[in-house]
């Protein structure tokens, strides 16, 4: 494997994508990441000097449109999925400490 | 004859001829479900209570003369990855088990417009990240076709519910693949449109700039005529596309005499199957005998269509699904310390091994010092892409080649290796890159009795090339869509 993932870089990318892995879990991703990194490599045969990347296929550009509200007041059907909600809030554990 | 044994426009078409009635096709659809659902399981959801009220109140405004679309009162199955007001919507995930949408996604409000009965949610590879349906949390669809092999995905168990005739139609998305491999395994019929074509509304994303719902049916008219009907400029997707032209009915022409059809090499070397490759090959034939003007070429880059792929779809779904956070819907863990442990241990609670590995390595490509070698490198690589498909859509009208390098293979075998597992999707994932549209139809089964799927690509906004060319080749078959109409034919299909 030319991609070997370090300890280090599976604890950062745990962190980017909010995911708590075990150890177990952090060895396999060592693993598949470095596998999958190493057939990604493959793009390196293809020259891209001054392609431009390619983000949408069509010349399409940002869409805008006047801020009017067309739906009705749906926050009680929203609030009821939440996993805990109080006094028409979600509820979240404390965030300043 | 049974009405799930027809095709959704001849049920469609008794239904306006008042010999049948929708609650007799709901009634037909939900007692194939509850008879087929031990051994398929194609569904996550089954609103049987709903769909009998629904279907009762479509019927109202039928015989009122309201209702006049072709498929009103024809019962259809819905991919849980679209949001659908008062009925769970999953997407086979654990992070979801509960979630209540408040809203309809377009293209099924389009469909509701048009008076087809819901009766329910079909299962998938969770978060649509998977070719085998197997990444499900609520457990595995098997192949009608057999029962010991997997139907394909991640739409699997859309095209399983069209397959097992537990609906008479349903609705698919494909990122990938997500449509037209599952088709192939499952001798149906499915389209993924142009991107841009189908509102993204309501559809709960994986990778946005591939994204694309489309039909599963039994047949090209069926698809056809599901298309034209889930079509729609919608401001509320802002990559919709507005198009002239959106009457796909009018291309079901049984004629491609001067068609130029052009078969890519790349598509026919090593990996495929041979027994995919004498039917594919024996389908351009019947094409070529009427009238289409059949060459090969060489299109390119097919091999570094996944890896392109798999960076640019990993680095959107680590954004895209960020939002599960165990706070606004669906799974909290139970015992946390504090915000960040409780985001941390919700969602790796809530998702599953595949959808993790996606988010790891989308983090990963998309992280400072990594940006510009991965993510913005497939970028460039997609522009590539994009280009040789440009220059062979200047020679040819459609692009010939097989759905999928094999046909189904069987429970299990799959997903202990994933780069094997991609791999599986090299003839479909391009098309996403491209943006273009795609359909795949049964040409034919293997020795083992399971269905193979004929690819038909086009250039975008170029659907009625495909659909033309695919609905001309279904006219020189005896054609069975379902392993139950293959048994009363005596097996061939």
């Amino acid at each position: 494997m030319a991609n070997i993932i370090s300890d280090e870089t599976i604890e950062y990318v745990g962190i980017l994508a909010k995911l708590e892995l075990s150890d177990e879990e952090k060895e396999q991703a060592k693993k598949d990441m470095g596998e999958m990194l190493d057939y990604i490599d493959q793009l390196n045969e293809l020259d891209t000097t001054g392609v431009e990347p390619m983000s949408h296929v069509f010349p399409v550009h940002n869409v805008f449109r006047e801020d009017e509200v067309t739906n009705g007041d749906g926050s009680e059907d929203t609030l009821a999925n939440a996993p805990l909600m109080r006094d028409g809030g979600f509820e979240v554990p404390k965030t300043i400490i | 004859m049974f009405l799930m044994s027809l095709t959704a426009v001849e049920l469609g078409k008794r239904i306006q001829n008042k010999e049948v009635t929708a609650v007799d096709a709901t009634r037909e659809a939900l007692a194939a479900i509850a008879a087929r659902e031990e051994a398929v399981h194609s569904f996550v959801t089954v609103d049987a209570e709903g769909a009998l009220a629904r279907a009762k109140q479509i019927q109202e405004r039928i015989d009122a003369g309201e209702l006049t679309s072709p498929l009103a009162g024809v019962p259809v199955a819905i991919k849980d990855n679209m949001c659908t007001q008062g009925m769970k919507t999953t997407c086979s995930s654990k992070i979801l088990y509960n979630f209540m949408p408040t809203f309809t996604a377009e293209a099924v409000c389009n469909l509701e417009k048009a008076g087809a009965v819901i009766l329910g949610k079909t299962n998938m590879d969770e978060f649509a990240m998977g070719s085998t349906t197997e990444t499900s949390a609520f457990g595995v669809t098997k192949n009608p076709w057999n029962t010991g092999h997997v139907p394909g995905g991640s739409s699997g168990g859309s095209c399983a519910a069209v397959a097992a005739e537990e609906c008479s139609y349903a609705l698919g998305s494909d990122t990938g693949g997500s449509i037209r491999q599952p088709s192939s395994f499952c001798g149906v019929t499915g389209i993924k449109p142009t991107y841009g074509t189908v509102s993204r509304y309501g559809l709960i994303a994986y990778g946005s700039s591939l994204d694309q719902i489309g039909p599963i049916a039994k047949d090209v008219t069926d698809c056809a005529t599901i298309l034209e009907i889930i079509s729609s400029h919608d401001s509320k997707d802002s990559t919709s596309v507005k198009r002239e032209d959106t009457h796909f009915t009018e291309a079901l022409v049984d004629d491609v005499k001067g068609m130029k059809i052009g078969i890519p090499r790349d598509y026919f070397g090593e990996g495929l199957n041979t027994e995919v490759k004498e039917a594919v090959l024996a389908a351009a034939k019947e094409l070529e005998k009427k009238g289409a003007i059949v060459e090969e070429f060489d299109l390119g880059l097919v091999e570094y269509a996944i890896p392109a792929y798999y960076v640019i779809a990993c680095a959107e779904a680590s954004s895209n699904l960020a939002r599960f956070d165990g706070v606004k819907y669906g799974y909290r863990t139970e015992e946390y310390d504090g915000l960040h442990q409780m985001y941390k241990k919700s969602r790796s609670e809530g998702f599953g091994a595949e959808v993790k590995r996606r988010i790891m390595l989308g983090s990963f490509v998309l992280s400072s010092g990594y940006y510009d070698a991965y993510y913005l490198k497939a970028l460039r690589v997609k522009a590539l892409i994009k280009k040789a498909f440009d220059e062979a859509f200047a020679k040819y009208d459609v692009i010939l080649g097989p759905a999928a390098p094999t046909t189904a293979p069987k429970l299990g075998a799959s997903l202990s290796d994933p780069i094997q597992m991609y791999l599986g999707d090299i003839y479909t994932i391009s098309v996403n890159l491209a943006g273009l549209p795609g359909i795949s139809l049964p040409c034919g089964t293997d020795s083992q009795g399971l269905p193979i799927g004929l690819q038909l690509i086009g250039d975008c906004f170029k659907e009625k090339n495909i659909i033309r060319a695919a609905y001309a080749f279904e006219q020189t078959r005896d054609y069975a869509h379902s392993p139950i109409a293959a048994q009363e034919k005596g097996g061939v299909s």
